[in-house]
């Protein structure tokens, strides 16, 4: 457990930052429901009459003027970027870190094995991906409960938990790329979110490209059809893990007989 | 049983030559030199040996363990020192050294304490904060605190101030003398000469000598620097010249282009066995292996003011175990 808890250490200034980050900004969209609310009618006809734009944000399936129409959209958004942003970007340093900061020759003189290195390291990952959701859930259910809106808990619930098995995805195939990488990787991290967030809006807006939904893991975090079905695809998760299981077993098949530096 | 013992071990990056087909035998309790200048697969070797980086061909064993198969086991057993330590940034001293304990499972903080105070190491710095030297001792301590049976040190010395590098030494050699095998890693010759037993020379990824390091400084050749009236050609009247101009047909003259291993003018009676000939305005020098009466022979036909014979240092036998590679054509 040595190593995660040096991860975990080592890690804890950044995830406090993001969490912070991500959860000023949740709460803060939250805080503005009330006076949205109060516009509703005018809010809602023009964000529900906006062409493509509305369908790339599903705006068109959701009332923006219930909590939870408004939550899925402008909530999700922010949680869906930041969290994918936080867990691609974290997934993709911690291996590739060791070499470019030419600590790779002191970690990996230790008796551990890389099997273990890796273990701990994905360990590391995949606990502070749990912190985080679990302090924006507070924060979100929190300021909800501030706004005295009744709290829809099976609707935030599903819709956390998506993006939370998002992450989980994202870091593990980001953790099988970065074992490749000798230096760099946070820019890897991050443009793998992004491309993963705008696949899925186009294939919002396009009826042909429906195929991505196998291919971005923001098809499954579409808060529109988990509010409309009240659960969330399992289908599409499992392709989604699929993918999280081969980049496990790339990064350790790879990292495991890696020449370091 | 063998500390460290390679066969055939052979790396290469790609199609870029790492070490080839070394065979390395280090007895346990040794104190090893391994020379080479940098490039020539020394770190390549130690990282072999390490499990940082997989062999092309070719096994090693270290104590008898094979370092792919049964690598963490030989690193339980070993401390390292990189040539250039770099830890994590933001830790402080102590938590580096408690950090590399806790990866070893072992408790070294009285070993720790002791190594800290002799090597005047403040542990509550910042490693980001430390000059190179310092960072040299965080190593030095993260290699010795776990009192390992093999020491793999790459040039360790760099860095350190001549008073630290003298305790330090003074540390590996109580340390040597309680059984621990040191593998020093260095192109500083006077280190090896005076604290290790044996050494081996390592030359483009090859071994061109393993020796005891008395044994490769006596080689017979000497260093022999002739001080006396020379002139560039012969001079008319004057027979008893040492000349050093080419070949003379009087055979009177003492004729280094004769002593040289280079041109036409090669002397086969036997003046062979002349390397790293320096010709000054007074006199020249060189280190001679062979025949030591035929040099007599012909330094008595020249007019010498002053004649030095002495053993080379190690480092001009090393130096010519780099000047071969001169003669010898394409380096691979």
């Amino acid at each position: 457990m040595t190593i995660m808890i040096h991860e975990l250490r080592q890690g804890f200034k950044g995830l406090l930052i993001w969490t912070l980050s991500i959860g000023f900004l949740l709460v803060i969209c939250v805080l503005m429901f009330p006076d949205m609310k109060d516009q509703m009618g005018d809010v809602s006809n023009m964000f529900a009459s906006m062409g493509s734009f509305t369908e790339a944000f599903s705006m068109d399936r959701l009332n923006f003027g219930t909590l939870t129409g408004f939550y899925a959209v402008e909530c999700g958004n922010i949680l869906g970027l930041g969290g994918a942003f936080f867990a691609a970007f974290s997934a993709s340093v911690i291996l590739a870190k060791e070499e470019k900061e030419h600590t790779a020759e002191f970690l990996l003189t230790h008796p551990v094995s890389r099997g273990r290195v890796i273990a701990e390291k994905l360990m590391a990952v995949l606990l502070q991906i749990l912190i985080m959701n679990l302090a924006l859930w507070l924060m979100s259910v929190g300021s909800i409960a501030a706004i005295g809106e009744t709290i829809p808990w099976k609707d935030i619930n599903l819709i956390h938990l998506s993006f939370l098995i998002l992450q989980v995805e994202l870091a593990c195939v980001c953790f099988g790329i970065s074992a490749f990488l000798r230096r760099g990787g946070v820019g890897l991290g991050l443009g793998i979110a992004g491309i993963m967030y705008f696949l899925n809006i186009i294939k919002n807006i396009s009826d042909s490209a429906d195929f991505l939904k196998y291919v971005t893991p923001f098809g499954y975090t579409e808060g529109a059809d988990i509010i409309s079905n009240g659960s969330l695809d399992m289908r599409l998760i499992a392709v989604g893990m699929v993918y999280a299981v081969i980049g496990v077993v790339v990064a350790f098949v790879k990292y495991s007989r890696k020449d370091i530096k | 049983m063998y500390a460290i013992h390679t066969e055939q071990l052979t790396k290469y990056y790609g199609k870029a030559r790492g070490i080839i087909d070394l065979d390395l035998a280090v007895e346990e309790g040794e104190f090893f030199g391994f020379i080479g200048p940098n490039g020539a697969g020394k770190s390549t070797t130690i990282r072999t040996l390490l499990g940082l980086i997989g062999p092309t061909k070719g096994t090693a064993q270290v104590f008898g363990r094979d370092i792919v198969s049964e690598k963490t086991a030989i690193l339980a057993d070993a401390g390292y020192l990189p040539s250039e330590a770099t830890f994590y940034g933001g830790m402080k001293v102590r938590d580096i050294l408690k950090l590399s304990a806790n990866l070893r499972k072992t408790d070294c903080r009285a070993e720790s304490a002791s190594l800290c105070d002799r090597l005047q190491l403040d542990t509550s710095r910042k490693v980001d904060e430390l000059s190179f030297g310092n960072r040299k001792k965080v190593g030095i301590v993260c290699a010795l605190q776990h009192m390992p049976r093999l020491l793999i040190l790459d040039e360790p010395t760099s860095g350190l101030d001549p008073l630290m590098q003298r305790e330090f030494f003074k540390i590996l050699r109580e340390r040597n003398h309680q059984g621990t095998t040191v593998f020093l890693s260095s192109h500083v010759l006077s280190e090896i000469q005076r604290n290790c037993q044996r050494a081996a020379i390592i030359r483009d990824g090859r071994l061109v000598a393993c020796d005891s390091v008395d044994a490769l400084a006596k080689t017979n050749a000497r260093r022999v620097t002739v001080r006396g009236d020379f002139v560039a050609k012969e001079r008319p009247g004057s027979g008893q010249a040492f000349d050093t101009a080419g070949l003379s047909t009087s055979g009177q003259a003492f004729d280094i282009a004769g002593l040289s291993t280079s041109g036409q003018a090669f002397d086969t009676a036997g003046l062979s066995g002349v390397r790293d000939l320096q010709i000054s305005e007074d006199g020249v020098s060189f280190l001679y292996s062979g025949d030591i009466n035929q040099l007599t022979a012909r330094l008595a036909k020249c007019r010498i003011d002053d004649i030095l014979v002495a053993e080379p240092d190690l480092e001009e036998i090393f130096l010519h175990y780099y000047a071969d590679d001169n003669e010898g054509g394409e380096p691979r």
